[in-house]
């Protein structure tokens, strides 16, 4: 019965059952577009554990994911809703590239010369949405939503100056200069027979880590939770709420910089013209979610998220459309936040048989 | 005013038999009765938490009992909502105002009843009516003022109209008298007397005995959940009904040994603040605190109260005067370097200020010393002195359940989440404690428990400043009373000297005898 | 003079199509947000209405059918939206960004499903699409067709947004949604069905901005793609908020930022000013007017806060 209860009040459990539940749903509308969700989810699989080298793509896929969701679940420990970890995403990943293309530097210089542009873009975004939200009172959810759309259309009109714009190349700006890729040394890559393989999985579990340490350790992490829980009862006690507010929104924007960083210098290497919002950030808040919003819970939602997204790219192997990724994410979400109600169900379910 | 009894015993309005309602495993309601006769008031008198509200909310319809029946005028009914019980004619004016703060007065009251003409709602139908209600029971208002910019009394004269407006004959007050001026409450009980001479029922509740003696005819009384028994008020007195409500006499007297008032350990000059609407509310207030004893101030909510003790502890800048804790400058300083300087306190609201409800008790001991050690060192917290300080502590405290040392503080009762605050404030051994409010909503024993600290930290020739709405804990717990009215302190009375009628008068503006 | 005249009508023409499916988005919007239900899920409702429009008028062939459609696909969404933060209590921000998965990848998904694996639909003739009002009536080009002879539904949003504002201030079920969305508990003590009130809000924001989508893909052009709506649902919801949730301010400020929309058309043109600088407009503007007029406006009291019914 007490094991029975752990496993009826662990997060994990109705996680599992929301990404279930998903699937179903996910299957449902496969079977209604004629296509065999056997085929497809087999495809899925496949493409994900096939060969070795899937599985360096999947973490390739994973590794900006990991940053977005970290993001977003910092945010979330600390009482604010950075559903704005997209624009982040996007002026990080511009920083980076205007910095790679624009400087010449050597690797040991421009490296972290274009990671720390890409988290300084990320964390002033989200701070400026901090200073009218703690000076002004506006709430961030309504800000970061119009900077996010601010940022995509700043990405595009950056892309199109004449300095970084490729000539004749299309809708992009030229490729970063190698010096400041994040990339694996060639040999380690042709090993894993992946010419992407590349630093940022490794950099989004520290990353992981150290903000787990932050959180749950530290007076920093005491601070900044108090304030999000309840920023009145911390001002009380004699904590600067302002303070906590921006630092924990200047860390969750630096996150959600780190990611396009690793997106862009470790695997497209450029920036395109964008016709719609790539969704990293957007993505970040699932990650995130399906993370029980633990930096640690996040790798490994992160690798989920990261597997669907490589994995649903091949469906259409199978004339299987790869939003059906979309939609069984889109019900993860809704399956999730509605988790309450089935730990209602299941805890009276329980109830009644032990009685 | 004498009580003018208006009860017709030969005709029983509401009956409530054998009610039970349950919240999961807890039972708010255990078997309640209560009859009401048309023309009477019907007091229902328990302490905090004794389930009256839970009664209330299932005779108005809110809440489906889980057993027993209510019969109205004789007839079984069975509500499955409060409009069935609206249609019946009983309507309930809620303690905390179920008003629409940008809606002006006569759309409140006409709010889910709205006559139209056509798919148009008729303001001029409503305003006539709405008129006429007023007139006929007197109590004014202003149809068309916005409800966020009128008084306490006004507002809940609009929640009184807005039952009338849906035909109640039967309306049940729920603390009708919390937020009211001493003259505010004399109006409400001018306007009971209205309702029962025109034939209406009213059953109030309270944990008020002098407003049950004073104008109601009957009170059942509730304890735990359970009837305990209903009373015809002329035979009792206030003694009894008090006995009856906790379940043994009471001691209303506080112990205090006598001692010779010290140093000046607060002294607070000429203080102008103005409140969250930018209103001028302190109007140049003089205050002192001496070690060793224990100052009341007492007020009706509204008078200040809260913008002071927001500037003593510094959530709020104040415009001009002066704060001195043991001669050191502490006007508008920020509320750590007010801390700092020597001011602890026990917050009004434990919730929204005393505690992080999310956090664990433990962190919650800590929440004023988190960067101290041996709680952290460099920067990264010491679990283990965490957990040892609070064991101590709640311990010492009687915090319940044992163990819950990493329990989310929200997950304790009421009074043992006021329990880890007073453990934190008074552990904390500042020169002056101000105590807000310090037992609103807690149980008999948990008040008793909290005055005991105040007390003894007097006794310790600490400075306590204990600010209450409640007027009976003033005048027993206080060395001194210092009554605050319109921002200012208006009288100043020793504790043992004090006299309930005189503080009333000041409290409602009055200046003192000389 | 002449070329100025032009370039007005011009200007108008361009505002009048790009207001439609921002002002029956923002319509909605005020509805659900009065009532107390925060719904960022715009952007995906509007999405699934624009692909079934499309869908719809390729194959009944009828535009005002394929309309309303639209309206009842959105609607669809509404009902999710509706079902799992009111009833289910989650909330409200992350539900709406499940919407803004859903509805985009339904849309996407089905197409392909539906035509060999496009992700746009056919272009469809023009008998299919929404009715213009003047249609030959004046010299093609000519300023009065520019101005007269756009889309009816393009003076319709117009009529309706008068409705609305009607609808809102004078009746009895506008009194509700404007009490339910202040205070729950006072609607519900007073016998009124809160969740009854906030679903018919939600569910009638989903309609309306099912068929602002439409609108984009039944008139503006002539097949779904699936980028057509790309940030109108949140312009949608910059526009009501700079509009102090009201229908009339949403009106103005939709038709301000249509305005923008209708000078980014014609610059993109000319190609003075990037048309990415201009697009940032109704963004920058609306944190401007939050900046500005910030406690000026009334937010909603129990906007986005979850409201359990009593037992």
């Amino acid at each position: 019965m007490n094991k029975k209860k752990s496993i009826l009040e662990s997060n994990v459990f109705y996680t599992l059952i929301a990404i279930l539940a998903g699937f179903v749903i996910g299957a449902v509308f496969l079977m209604i577009a004629g296509i065999s969700p056997a085929v497809a989810y087999g495809k899925l699989v496949n493409s994900i554990f096939g060969k070795p080298k899937y599985l360096v793509w999947t973490l390739i896929y994973a590794s900006p994911l990991i940053f977005t969701g970290l993001s977003v679940a910092f945010s979330f420990r600390t009482g604010v809703f950075n559903i704005g970890a997209e624009g982040q995403f996007v002026v990080g990943t511009l920083a980076a590239c205007v910095l790679g293309i624009l400087v010449d530097l050597p690797v040991w210089l421009h490296v972290p010369l274009c990671v720390l542009a890409a988290a300084a873009a990320g964390a002033v975004w989200s701070l400026v949405v901090g200073i009218l939200k703690v000076k002004r009172g506006i709430h961030e959810v309504l800000s970061f939503i119009m900077f996010n759309w601010i940022a995509f259309y700043l990405s595009n009109y950056v892309v199109n100056l004449k300095i970084i714009h490729k000539e004749g190349g299309g809708e992009a700006t030229k490729d970063v200069l190698d010096s400041a890729r994040l990339l694996f040394p060639e040999g380690i890559r042709k090993m894993l027979g992946c010419n992407a393989a590349n630093w940022g999985f490794i950099l989004a579990v520290l990353a992981a880590v150290l903000i787990y340490v932050v959180i749950e350790k530290t007076t920093l992490g005491y601070k900044l939770k108090a304030v999000g829980f309840n920023s009145n009862g911390a001002l009380y006690a004699g904590i600067n709420a302002d303070g906590s507010v921006l630092t924990a929104l200047g860390i969750s924007g630096a996150l959600a910089g780190l990611g396009g960083a690793v997106q862009l210098l470790g695997m497209s290497g450029r920036v395109s013209q964008f016709a719609g919002q790539e969704g990293f950030g957007f993505e970040g808040i699932t990650v995130a979610l399906i993370g029980s919003s633990s930096p640690i819970g996040c790798i490994f939602s992160g690798i989920f998220y990261g597997a669907m997204k490589y994995g649903g790219s091949k469906l259409s192997m199978v004339k299987a459309p790869s939003e059906v990724v979309d939609i069984i994410m889109g019900c993860v979400i809704l399956f999730i936040a509605i988790s309450q109600v089935f730990r209602i169900l299941f805890s009276r379910f329980g109830k009644k048989e032990g009685k | 005013m004498g009580k003018v009894s208006h009860m017709d015993e030969s005709k029983v309005v509401i009956q409530m038999k054998d009610i039970v309602k349950k919240f999961g495993d807890f039972t708010a309601n255990d078997h309640i009765n209560l009859t009401v006769h048309k023309g009477e008031v019907h007091a229902i008198l328990g302490e905090n938490g004794a389930g009256k509200s839970t009664m209330m909310n299932v005779l108005c319809g809110l809440y489906k009992p889980t057993s027993g029946e209510i019969l109205i005028n004789g007839k079984e009914v069975q509500f499955s909502s409060p409009k069935d019980a609206i249609d019946i004619g009983i309507g309930m004016v809620h303690q905390h105002f179920m008003l629409i703060q940008p809606f002006t007065v006569a759309d409140n009251i006409i709010l889910g009843v709205e006559p139209v003409k056509g798919l148009v709602i008729d303001h001029r139908a409503a305003r006539e009516k709405v008129q006429e209600l007023s007139e006929r029971y007197g109590m004014k208002v202003d149809p068309d003022a916005k409800v966020e910019d009128i008084s306490v009394g006004m507002q809940q004269r609009v929640e009184i109209l807005k039952v009338l407006y849906r035909g109640a004959d039967t309306l049940i007050l729920d603390e009708p008298t919390a937020s009211l001026t001493p003259q505010e409450i004399e109006g409400l009980m001018e306007i009971i007397e209205n309702l029962t001479a025109d034939g209406k029922s009213v059953i109030l509740i309270t944990h008020k005995l002098k407003e049950i003696t004073a104008c109601a005819d009957c009170c059942t009384i509730i304890r735990q959940g359970k009837y305990i028994q209903t009373v015809k008020v002329d035979e009792v007195n206030e003694n009894d009904l008090a006995a009856m409500m906790v379940g043994r006499d009471v001691n209303f007297k506080v112990e205090k040994k006598e001692m010779e008032p010290g140093e000046r350990v607060l002294e607070v000059k000429g203080i102008h603040a103005k409140d969250y609407r930018e209103v001028e509310i302190l109007k140049g207030l003089n205050l002192t605190v001496r070690q060793g004893e224990i100052v009341g101030l007492a007020g009706v909510d509204g008078n200040g109260q809260t913008e002071l003790v927001e500037v003593l502890t510094g959530l709020r800048k104040a415009e001009a005067g002066e704060v001195r804790v043991l001669g050191k400058d502490v006007f508008n300083k920020s509320p750590r370097e007010t801390f700092a300087s020597g001011i602890s306190s026990i917050p009004a609201d434990r919730q929204k200020h005393g505690l992080i409800l999310e956090f664990s008790n433990e962190d919650n001991l800590i929440l004023q010393h988190f960067e101290e050690e041996p709680y952290s060192q460099k920067g990264f917290l010491n679990r283990k002195a965490i957990r040892a300080h609070a064991t101590e502590l709640m311990e010492k405290f009687d915090v319940r359940p044992r163990g819950s040392e990493g329990a989310p503080a929200g997950t304790l009762s009421g009074g043992n989440q006021q329990k880890v605050i007073i453990a934190r404030e008074v552990s904390n051994d500042k020169e002056l404690l101000i105590a807000v409010n310090p037992t609103r909503g807690l149980d008999v024993g948990a008040i008793e428990f909290v005055h005991k600290y105040l007390v003894e930290q007097r006794n310790k020739n600490r400075a306590v400043l204990l600010v209450s709405f409640e007027l009976d804990e003033i005048m027993s717990l206080s060395d001194r009373i210092e009554v605050i009215f319109d921002g200012q302190i208006t009288g100043s009375v020793a504790g043992k000297d004090a006299d309930e009628k005189e503080l009333g008068f000041m409290m409602a503006g009055g200046r003192q005898h000389e | 003079m002449d070329v100025i005249i032009r370039n007005i009508g011009l200007l108008i023409n361009a505002t009048l199509t790009a207001t439609p499916p921002l002002l029956l988005a923002a319509l909605g919007s005020c509805f659900s947000e009065r009532s107390g239900v925060v719904n960022i899920g715009i952007e995906g409702m509007m999405t699934i209405g624009a692909f079934t429009g499309a869908v719809m008028g390729l194959t009944t062939g009828n535009g005002w059918v394929a309309f309303f459609c639209a309206g009842i696909a959105g609607a669809l969404l509404g009902v999710i939206h509706a079902a799992v933060c009111i009833s289910f209590h989650a909330d409200q921000t992350i539900a709406g960004t499940a919407i803004n998965f859903l509805g985009p990848g339904l849309a996407v998904f089905l197409c392909k499903a539906l035509y060999d694996n496009s992700s746009d639909t056919p272009a469809m003739d023009p008998g299919s699409k929404l009715p213009k009002l003047f249609e030959g009536v004046f010299p093609a080009g000519s300023f009065w067709s520019n101005v007269l002879n756009v889309y009816v539904v393009a003076y319709l949003v117009f009529v309706l947004a008068l409705i609305c504002w009607f609808v809102f201030y004078k009746t009895k079920f506008g009194a509700h949604v404007r009490a339910v969305g202040e205070h729950p508990e006072a609607c519900e003590s007073l016998g009124i069905d809160v969740y009854r009130v906030r679903y018919i809000c939600v569910i009638l924001s989903g309609f309306l901005s099912g068929l602002g989508g439409a609108f984009v893909t039944l008139a503006t052009i002539n097949q779904f793609r699936p980028n057509v709506i790309v940030g109108q649902g949140f312009i949608a919801i910059a526009a009501v908020i700079f509009g102090k949730f009201s229908p009339e301010g949403a009106t103005k400020a939709c038709l301000l930022f249509g305005l923008c929309s209708g000078i980014k058309t014609l610059a993109g043109q000319s190609n003075v000013v990037s048309p990415n600088l201009i697009s940032m407009i109704p963004y920058i503007v609306t944190i401007l007017a939050l900046v500005l007029f910030v406690g000026k406006a009334h937010t909603p009291a129990a906007n986005g806060k979850i409201f359990v019914k009593s037992k």
